[in-house]
This record gives C-alpha cells, structure tokens and sequence, in this order.
C-alpha cells in the first residue's frame, strides 16, 4: 500500500531532483540538494525540519518565487519552474498563501484586504464583493473589525484575515508558512480548526510549513522531514525514529525525542 | 617559501573580487532594466488605478509644493544679489533678469527639483516599497496573480512623470521671483529692465531644454528608488530587515541625485 497507489489521480504538486542554493558564486550554500517528493491532491502535506533547512524556500519554489538552480517543479503536471511570466501569473491563480507574517497590506484595512483578490481578479459588483467579505468575516469570527487596519490586530486575528484572504478565490491549493508561529496554544489550536473546517469546505490540497512538532503531525496526511540536505518522506508520525536517513533520524530524536520512546 | 604560495592564492582572490563585482553590476543593471521596462509596460495595462495614481500626485507633486517654494525662492534670492554684485562690476544689471531666468529654467529649476523630490519622495517610496518586500507584501500580490507593477509601481511613475515638470514650472516662477525680489526691490535693479531682459534673451528651446531635463530627471528618480526598494533582499551589503531598508534608502537617494547631476551635464552638452 504505497502512496501512489492511495492517490488515484496526478499529484497536485510534485518536486522532481530540485537543487537550490542561495549567496555570491564564491560562497554558495546549497539549501536544497537534489530533493523529490510529491504532495497528493486534496490531501495535507506537512513539512517541517531546523531552521535554515530550505522549508520556506520549498514554498517560494512552489510559488514559482524562485527559480530551482536544476530539476523540476510540477503544479498539476506543468513544470512551474520553465514558465514564462504570463503563464506563471495563470498558474498562481490556483493558489492561496498564507504567510508567515500574514503578509497584511498595512494600509488597507481588514476589509480590503479580505475584498482585494475578489476586486483585482473577479468581475463581482461592489454590493456582491461586501457580502461575501462580510460572510468570510462572519465565519472566521472578524465581525467588527473590519475597518482596523492590521496594525491594530493582534497576531491571532492577523493569521485569520490572512486565511481568509487566501481562500477568497476557493483556490486548489492552500500554502501556509509558519502559520503558528508566534502564537499562544490557545490561539494555535483556534487556527488548527478554523484549518479543518475550511478544508473539509473547500476540499483544497494543503501543504505546511512549520515548527509547531509534534502536534502539527495531527493534521498531516503526509510528512516530509528536511534536515542537514537529507530528506524524507512518512504518511504516519510514528514512521519517523524509523527514518533510513541518519540526519533525519537525528533530528527526530532532538526534536520528538520525548513523544516517540 | 610560504609567501610563493601565497602569491597566486592572494591574487586569485583578488581577480576573483573583481570578477564577482563586475557580475553584481552587470546583474543589477539587467534586473533594474528589466524593472525599468516592466514599470512602463504596467501604465498600458487594464484596469488602470487611477484612484492610486491621484494619491500618488498628491504625494509626489501637492506634498513637494512647500519644500519647493522654499527652495526656488532662497535660490532665486541668492542668484538675485550674486548676479546683481557680478553684473553691477560691469554696469550691466540690466541683464539680471536674463540671468536669473536663464539659470533657473535650464538648469536650476529641473535639478534643485529632482533633487528635492528625490529628498523628500523618492526616500518615501523606496522605503515603503522596501518595507513591502520585506514584510513580503509584494510576494502575496504575486501569489494572487495580481500585478505588483500594475498595482502600485507604474502609477507612481506616471505621478513622477506629471509632477516633477510642474514642479519645475512652479520651481522657476518662484525663482524668478526670488530674483526679482533680491535684485529689483532689495538693490534696485530696474523692474521693467529686469523682466524685458528676461523676455528677450529665454526662448522656447530653453524651455525646451528645462522640460526635457525635468522629464527625465523624473524617471531617473522614480526607476531609482523605487527599484532600490523593489530589490532591497538582492542588493549586496545591505543586510537584512529594517537596516536594509534603511541602508537601502539611503543609497537611492544618493545613486538617483547622482544620475541627476550627471544627466544635466550630458543634456546640456548634448542638447544647448
């Protein structure tokens, strides 16, 4: 019972032998050595590792941010990573991000920000774009606060409008970078659920990235283990001490050494 | 013995250093051609946001008014008493008027202009678009698919471009005025020499002249700082977070005034 054989369409996103290395030509650090793997459509990816390990870089080549030094970054089959610019443009029109900052524009309020995918990329009328604005504000608990700005927010109600911008345009794939980071547990299992409900409603493909171990393992359907350039892949959490990969092994033992005796 | 094999190693070093700046500069100049060309493709596509272009000129053209009235007239003052005291030697303050006209709309008006707006908006904008890419704004209007040079780039272009020849305009009033007020009220220069002079000796070509140099001086700033702030992650020694937008701005600033300086000698020889 492998992966591909759960899956019975194409994976929604797949790395194929990605390098990627950052810095001047005399002092290049290569982040991503020849990394594989798939992400299972309608399915939660979740990728977690040590800082510096190249997650957040994972995201931006999926995003067609950055370009990978050699291999392949599929979206559905299209090799995101040889697109010009107008296709790519066409292409980011499956995804919502939420991002590790929420990335709020700072001098829009709440509501525009939610209401600022639907006014550049739809053609809904003044009156439709409020109301669907107002019932994502209702769903996600923000009712009266839409004129703040998101300096006024606080980083609980930050990661929420974010969400619902990203989910504005009901895209096929949902990104989230670090979406717990800098949160109280309170605040971080209130975006674990709000995560559930809206993908249960949506039915999006969802690949995160994030610290938040173990705990973020619960809402995996698939795991991807980044550490010292080695990397691996588990469909259960109690998969990882029994790691081939020695580095990834070590670093489940530093990481959850206490969870998985 | 060690300093023979050291030699070659230090000298490597310093070839590969120049290597390694030669890319950086040939890099940067691509990308900020690129910048360049993106930023006026972004005026011609739809929907146009116009309400952000009249934030713009507000910004860029209303908010500079003051910093330029100031300026044109301390330097119209001042081009007002040196020309009476260089011209006075000769008995010849009838051409002060000429003087003082021709100095401002060639060369004064636009420069001092750029110069100011470079100060005082072309600062503003690399930071805030600085502060956008770093708070990683700019990567989420990519992620919708929305045009981040459409959005918010090329109508802070078009604002530069309509705002800096009318500031100039106004820059070259008050300047003349300046002079007027130095040179006719203060030390008595006659006032109807004063402006007969200056109507015969400023023709349309040096009009002319001082539009063209406020054009471009526009889009030297503009595509100056606002690519500075578009690029802070990826320009060398600059750091990182607040500090690169700091350092960054600074650079803008400095790099755009200096485009400004060189560009008026090129015009003027190319151009008188």
């Amino acid at each position: 019972m492998s992966v591909e054989t759960t899956v019975s369409r194409e994976p929604a996103i797949q790395f194929i032998e990605v390098c990627k290395s950052f810095g001047e030509r005399s002092k290049r650090h290569l982040v991503l050595d020849r990394v594989s793997f798939s992400a299972p459509r309608g399915k939660t990816t979740v990728i977690a590792g040590g800082s510096g390990q190249g997650k957040s870089v994972i995201l931006k080549l999926i995003l067609g941010l950055l370009r990978p030094d050699s291999g392949e970054v599929l979206i559905g089959g299209d090799n995101i990573s040889s697109m010009g610019y107008k296709a790519l443009q066409s292409q980011r029109t499956l995804f919502g991000v939420l991002f590790q900052g929420s990335a709020l524009f700072d001098s829009l309020t709440v509501f525009e920000n939610i209401a600022l995918p639907l006014r550049e990329r739809t053609k809904l009328t003044a009156e439709e774009i409020r109301s669907r604005v107002a019932a994502t504000l209702e769903q996600l608990e923000l009712t009266g606060h839409e004129d703040k700005f998101p300096a006024q927010l606080s980083g609980g109600m930050k990661k929420r409008v974010g969400l619902a911008r990203a989910l504005q345009l009901e895209p096929e794939i949902v990104l989230f970078d670090e979406p717990t980071t800098g949160l109280d547990p309170v605040m971080t299992r209130e975006i674990y659920e709000l995560f559930v409900q809206t993908q249960k409603r949506l039915g999006y493909t969802a690949v995160i990235v994030s610290h938040d171990i173990p705990q973020i393992f619960t809402l995996a359907d698939q795991i991807i283990l980044l550490n010292k350039g080695e990397l691996d892949v588990f469909t259960d959490a109690s998969q990882i001490p029994f790691s081939t990969k020695p580095n990834i092994r070590e670093f489940a033992r530093l990481v959850m050494g206490q969870q998985t005796a | 013995m060690n300093q023979t094999e050291q030699k070659p190693v230090s000298l490597l070093r310093i070839v590969g250093g120049i290597g390694d700046s030669a890319l950086y500069i040939l890099t940067d100049l691509g990308r900020m051609g690129i910048f360049l060309f993106f930023s006026l493709l972004g005026l011609f596509k739809q929907p146009f946001r116009f309400k952000e272009f009249v934030k713009q000129l507000a910004f860029i053209g209303a908010g500079s008014l003051t910093v330029i009235f100031f300026t044109a007239l301390s330097s119209g003052m001042v081009l007002g008493l040196q020309g009476y005291y260089s011209l006075h030697k000769f008995g010849a303050e009838g051409m002060l008027g000429s003087a003082v006209s021709l100095t401002l709309i060639m060369e004064l008006g636009p420069v001092l202009t750029a110069l100011m707006v470079a100060g005082r908006a072309g600062s503003a904008m690399c930071a805030e678009i600085g502060i956008m890419r770093i708070s990683e704004q700019i990567d989420a209007l990519e992620c919708m698919a929305i045009d981040p040079f459409r959005y918010f780039i090329s109508p802070k272009f078009l604002a530069a471009l309509i705002s800096v020849p009318l500031l100039t305009a106004v820059f070259d009033v008050v300047g003349i005025m300046g002079g007027y007020l130095a040179g006719v009220k203060l030390m008595g220069v006659n006032g109807g020499a004063f402006f007969a002079g200056m109507e015969q000796s400023v023709t349309s070509h040096d009009v002319r002249l001082g539009v063209i140099k406020s054009v471009v001086f526009a889009v030297l700033l503009v595509w100056i700082c606002t690519g500075r702030g578009y690029f802070v992650q990826k320009i060398r020694g600059a750091g990182f977070g607040a500090e690169s937008v700091s350092k960054v701005t600074t650079q803008a600033v400095v790099l755009s005034s200096i485009s400004v300086l060189i560009f008026d000698y090129l015009l003027t020889a190319v151009l008188l």
